[in-house]
């Protein structure tokens, strides 16, 4: 059991990573669908440089940035030239899977540094790794989750405590208003789309360079797409991502580990609780329908000043 | 930024080189003596797994013929009846008069085109189906269960837990023939032995795959081994300081492996390409089903490497011998499933046939994790 939870929080890091930064990205208003294309960026450019520095930090700026500059396309066409969201987040997508397996061909099957893997092997938090169960689970992975957990906490400060997160939900609650008021609506929207762009490289980076630590194509199958459903589940809370994505996570590989903890139940089966869960919360949460789990209140709307 | 400059001055040279190709392929058409082959891939040529398998063969193949035979191809091809047909019209429009279709899911589409009467001057040759009509479509395949039963031996006599992990990926013939030769193989040696199987429900899923061998070594396993894509499970063991028997090619070179890797059952296609690719060139081609065996060199168990015991080399070296020249038989009864029903009868062997008609059920001592097998 405890080894199968272990595992999952492997498995959790590339959605959460991806979950948290298209909640920034919704969080100042772009529904930006592009998250699968931005972590295969993400991935390529961060198992390229590692392979070819050996250096990890520099990987991760590196994913960070491949992430960044995809959404930095997707602001630069939906913020500046006001073209649709949906159409240019989908596009991101196709253009990020041809965009890795170009950037990736030459490198299939090679594998992460010696060096760069033991620097993402497993370190144990004193103290806290030390409590039973939870702390075996949590505090005993590698620094890389351990960036997770900071982001998370990080961005419930920054959305929920501070001015400019107060200013950024403005912009995605009503732009007109936030405008009026005097924010720098366009600035908010490309910094919060870049940033949350970055992280979706970070979640791809997780797969490339620590789940399987050698290059193989299309390593992200799909994960984009269950943050993107994450967000909602989350209703845009950091904390409730970190939550959901763990849940995903582990539905994600329970299949394959069932055998360990004596269950036997048709991976078919098993396949489906992922979609089932997600349509079970969407239906709770629409019936609750609270304030904080509805979504921005100009989300994917575009904006025209002149148009007020 | 230098290698930036580089890699555009390089990408510039390599398209006219491409296209200096291009003139000279037009030259050689003129000749017509030229036997032009064209393969669909599903994967990208350097998959360190099943296409480039395939494609070892087509390179070997060319090699071999040098000047007389061209082979084009076309990778990553989707197992659909539009992209395969669009393919492999492509492949004929440059000139092709063979096509060879390398996935299973290429069959049905390929076998239509083959009887609309369209392409009755063309060749057709197709990678682990059953198709077959009078005139120009053939398949081939492998007795893959020999070099499983081989690895299984070695898995068997390798383990001190008793416990083989097997990624697998879906549940159908091909697979479970694999998983009982590899289960009969480790059990004739070591009957105590138990075989753990996880299906992925994928060819490919690279993180999938290592999950699965991490949850199988998280069991006690401590010899892994696939019928799946990716390298992931081998990686895995690696990991945790345990034994791999990959698939498909031999991985033994890869970094991090080192340690790990014990041998892999693989393809050598190139042995039935070089030979069919004869008899298209002299005429004498018949459509076949083609079973290639270890005698045939066809398959064969990749060199073992320094992890595995001087024990278990002798043995396998032994088996190996009795399986080429055919004294052992590998599905020979009796075999009971892992339900206790008899699969072979005592006393009888299985040929190609009923070795593809009965294993549909795990032999005993091989249990599914996530499947009701």
């Amino acid at each position: 059991m405890i080894d199968f939870l272990t595992a999952a929080v492997v498995a959790t890091m590339p959605l959460l990573f991806a979950t948290l930064g298209e909640i920034l990205t919704e969080k100042s208003g772009s529904l930006n669908l592009g998250v699968e294309g931005m972590m295969l960026m993400g991935a390529v450019f961060g198992f390229s440089t590692v392979y070819n520095t050996g250096n990890p930090f520099l990987a991760l700026c590196a994913a960070f940035l491949a992430g960044a500059v995809g959404a930095f396309i997707f602001a630069l066409i939906t913020v500046t030239f006001q073209g649709n969201q949906v159409v240019t987040g989908l596009t991101l997508t196709i253009f990020g899977a041809g965009f890795s397996r170009f950037v990736g061909d030459h490198m299939i099957g090679s594998s992460v540094p010696r060096a760069a893997q033991d620097f993402f092997g497993k370190v144990k938090i004193p103290l806290l790794g030390d409590i039973p169960f939870v702390g075996q689970i949590f505090f005993r992975q590698d620094v890389f989750v351990y960036l997770g957990y900071i982001m998370v906490a990080v961005l419930s400060v920054y959305i929920y405590k501070t001015r400019p997160g107060l200013n950024m939900k403005a912009v995605g609650e009503n732009t007109a208003a936030a405008d009026a008021s005097g924010i720098p609506v366009n600035l908010y929207k490309y910094l919060h789309i870049v940033a949350g762009g970055g992280l979706c490289g970070l979640g791809g980076a997780y797969l490339g360079i620590v789940s399987v630590p050698m290059w193989q194509e299309d390593v992200v199958t799909g994960r984009g797409w269950i943050a993107v459903a994450l967000v909602i589940l989350a209703g845009w809370n950091p904390i409730k991502a970190l939550v959901g994505s763990f849940v995903f996570g582990a539905l994600s590989i329970l299949g394959l580990w069932q055998g360990s903890m004596g269950i036997h139940i048709s991976q078919d089966i098993v396949n489906m609780f992922p979609y089932l869960a997600t349509i079970l919360i969407v239906i709770i949460s629409t019936h609750k329908n609270r304030k904080e789990d509805r979504p921005p209140g100009n989300l994917s709307d575009p904006y025209f000043r002149e148009e007020r | 930024m230098k290698k930036r400059v580089l890699v555009l001055l390089l990408a510039f040279a390599m398209v006219f080189a491409f296209s200096a190709c291009g003139e000279k392929k037009a030259d050689t058409d003129d000749k017509d003596e030229v036997l032009k082959i064209g393969f669909i891939y599903i994967g990208s040529i350097n998959d360190k797994g099943y296409t480039e398998t395939q494609h070892n063969g087509t390179v070997a193949l060319q090699e071999h013929f040098a000047d007389e035979v061209e082979c084009l191809w076309e990778e990553n091809i989707e197992e659909s009846t539009q992209a395969v047909q669009d393919s492999a019209t492509r492949l004929i429009d440059n000139g092709c008069t063979v096509i060879v279709g390398t996935s299973y899911g290429f069959g049905t589409p390929l076998f239509e085109m083959a009887n609309s009467g369209d392409y009755d001057d063309v060749t057709f040759l197709h990678f682990s189906g059953s198709d077959i009509n009078d005139t120009n479509f053939g398949n081939y395949f492998g007795a893959m269960e020999e070099p499983r039963f081989l690895s299984g031996v070695i898995a068997g006599l390798q383990t001190t837990s008793n416990k083989l992990g097997y990624v697998a990926a879906f549940d159908n013939m091909e697979v479970n023939i694999g998983i009982n030769a590899f289960t009969l193989g480790a059990r004739s040696v070591n009957p105590d032995a138990q075989v753990i199987v996880t299906y992925t429900k994928s060819w490919y899923d690279p993180s999938g795959e290592k999950s699965a061998a991490e949850a199988l070594l998280a069991q006690g396993c401590d010899v892994i081994t696939q019928h799946a894509d990716t390298s992931g499970p081998q990686l895995a063991a690696a990991d945790a300081k345990k034994f791999a028997i990959g698939y498909n090619l031999d991985n033994s070179g890869l970094e991090g492996l080192e340690d790990a890797y014990l041998t892999a059952p693989v393809w050598h296609h190139d042995a039935y390409l070089i030979s069919v690719v004869e008899t298209i060139k002299d005429g004498t081609w018949k459509p076949e089903s083609y079973y290639g065996t270890m005698a045939d060199g066809y398959i064969s168990l990749a060199p073992l490497t320094k992890n595995v015991t001087d024990e278990a080399k002798a043995k396998v070296e032994a088996l190996e011998k009795e399986i080429k020249d055919g004294t052992l038989k590998i599905f020979v009864g009796p075999i009971k499933d892992n339900q206790g029903n008899v699969m072979v009868e005592e006393g009888e062997t299985l040929d190609r046939a009923g070795i593809w008609e009965v294993n549909g059920v795990l032999v005993e001592g091989a249990t599914a994790t996530n499947s009701g097998k």
